[in-house]
């Protein structure tokens, strides 16, 4: 059971959906003590499942040993261990499931799975004090706009085909793009935007609220082998037209809502261009504009562990016999009477 | 703009892609919808979006109206510009209704919406944005459908299976009380305008549209 005071409670979170394998501590208060990382870095093409989940076996130890030196906390003195049950990549959620598991039972403390998806909201409202946002959520794996309404983060508009992280990542691939430690593809494709001056026309595909990229990316991996563009112009041309879609999707959700605040989150958050486009149309809407910092952007343990604790504060925990992993979970199917609305 | 007539304007709704202003023209109350550049995207491409989509839609409005949906009419569009002189529907959004009447009232009023769907699909019509603010119930008890911004021209099921689901979401998430209800009496109000064969084909459409959506447990 928790101490009493939240300070001195501690919730280990563990992170696997997809390439990176994270660990955290975070005190009930909602203090980030440590948030340890280690991501599978594929030499050539995408994520492949087993090979990440192999990954995540041989790191986790050190990673979770990281977590609690940083943290300067014992495993003892954990009194909740959290784990992402879902969506993402089966053999990547199993194996940091089993780690959670073993770790929860060991301790004998209370064990909580909890949604990716809520994890990057939550931990968004929790380093940025917002609210009751209305949240564009965007990964390599996820693109979702949401908002709170009756005890659930409703999805108002989504990704149909591939996500935009993924979108990115295929381009930058497909055109012989590296990426780097600490220089994912998403950045790489940014640097090159930044120099790109002419506007190549691609397709712009909005259904209603939902999105389209899977278009986009084909057409302009063939607007680069034409030869007939640089490939700063259509990184930057890409950029433009791919986050206009989202900015004008997260638009729509805030004027319908009237939500007071515009929260980015997820992996390409980190984008500045997508956060300068949002924070235009918060500004337009009299919303705050809130971003999660760098550091809580990317898949991480610490997202894990503070939806865990909001989760098991209102009286959520999954005991182990229920704790497997689900890996089309999706955001609304998340009941979250933490969440005050 | 260079409107000489203007004398009054008020904004009356401030949507996402476009913005409604009441103005006095000719001494009649009409609707200017401007579609104003957004700051956000590049000029390049925000005048590719504005001019084609306000060119684009008073066609299609105009195409609603041979279908038997009600909709505003049109006095004048300036490409150029972006903006679109449309009469003023008097009435309340279906949004803000649907919750508050009777069961009997929330159930007829979804079925007309369903029929107008039908009747739009059946002409080749996909209005690609069936929202309950989208639709004006007048006090004469018609619906009239105010915004096809984002509007296509198809004879395709896969169109239509976009739109109802756009539509079924639309409540979903603005009338989570009474979607099911609602969406179930859309439907019967459809298959009485597209027929029960068609409305058959784009009820499995619908289905599989929504199992192609992320994440979703029956796969």
């Amino acid at each position: 059971m928790p101490a009493n005071n939240p300070a001195d409670s501690y919730c280990l979170g563990i992170e696997s959906t997809a390439d990176d394998f994270g660990a955290a501590v975070v005190s009930f208060d909602g203090k980030v003590l440590s948030n340890a990382n280690d991501a599978y870095m594929p030499k050539e093409g995408g994520i492949h499942p087993r090979e990440a989940a192999r990954h995540h076996a041989e790191v986790a130890e050190k990673v979770l040993a990281e977590a609690f030196q940083t943290a300067t906390v014992k495993p003892r003195d954990v009194s909740l261990v959290a784990f992402s049950q879902g969506p993402g990549l089966g053999p990547c959620l199993r194996t940091g499931a089993t780690a959670a598991r073993a770790l929860a039972s060991y301790l004998d403390v209370p064990l909580v799975g909890v949604n990716h998806c809520v994890g990057h909201i939550e931990i968004g409202k929790l380093a940025t004090g917002a609210k009751d946002p209305v949240t564009l959520y965007v990964s390599g794996g996820n693109t979702i706009v949401s908002a709170f309404e009756a005890g659930r983060y409703r999805v108002f508009g989504e990704t149909l085909d591939i996500a935009i992280g993924n979108c990115l990542d295929v381009f930058a691939r497909a055109v012989g793009l590296q990426q780097r430690s600490g220089m994912p593809f998403g950045a790489v494709v940014e640097e090159l935007a930044r120099k790109g001056k002419r506007f190549v026309s691609l397709p712009y595909t909005v259904k209603g609220m939902d999105l389209s990229f899977s278009g986009l990316l084909t057409a302009a991996v063939q607007a680069f082998q034409s030869g007939k563009y640089s490939l700063e112009d259509l990184c930057f041309s890409l950029q433009e037209v791919a986050f206009s879609m989202l900015t004008e999707v997260t638009e729509r959700a805030l004027a319908h809502t009237e939500k007071p605040e515009v929260l980015l989150t997820g992996g390409v958050a980190a984008n500045r261009r997508v956060q300068s486009m949002l924070e235009v149309i918060a500004k337009e809407h009299d919303a705050r504009f809130c971003v999660v910092p760098l550091s809580l952007a990317a898949d991480n343990g610490a997202m894990i562990a503070w939806a865990g604790i909001l989760a098991y504060r209102s009286g959520v925990s999954t005991p182990i016999e229920e704790s497997y992993v689900n890996v089309k979970w999706r955001l609304e199917d998340v009941y979250a009477p933490w969440v005050e609305g | 703009m260079r409107l000489g007539w203007r004398d009054k304007t008020m904004l009356i709704k401030k949507g996402a892609e476009a913005s409604l202003y009441l103005e006095t023209w000719h001494d009649r109350k009409v609707v200017m919808k401007r579609r104003l550049p957004k700051r956000y995207r590049i000029p390049e491409l925000d005048h590719t979006i504005r001019s084609q989509r306000t060119a684009h839609e008073p066609s299609i409005i105009h195409k609603a109206k041979e279908a038997g949906v009600p909709t505003p009419t049109i006095f004048m569009v300036d490409v150029a510009d972006a903006n679109i002189v449309m009469e003023f529907v008097e009435g309340k959004q279906v949004k803000e209704v649907l919750d508050t009447v009777s069961l009997e009232e929330r159930l007829r009023l979804s079925r007309l919406v369903g029929r107008m769907i039908g009747r739009l699909h059946k002409h080749g019509i996909i209005h690609g944005d069936l929202t309950t603010s989208n639709m004006i119930l007048t006090p004469h008890g018609k619906v009239v459908f105010v915004d096809f911004g984002l509007s296509e021209r198809s004879k395709e099921l896969e169109p239509k299976g976009v739109d109802l689901h756009l539509m079924k979401r639309a409540l979903q998430s603005t009338h989570h009380k009474h979607a099911k209800e609602c969406f179930k009496a859309v439907m019967e109000g459809y298959s009485e305008a597209m027929g029960k064969e068609k409305t058959k084909q784009v009820t499995a459409k619908i289905r599989e549209i929504e199992k192609r959506g992320r994440y979703v447990a029956e796969r």
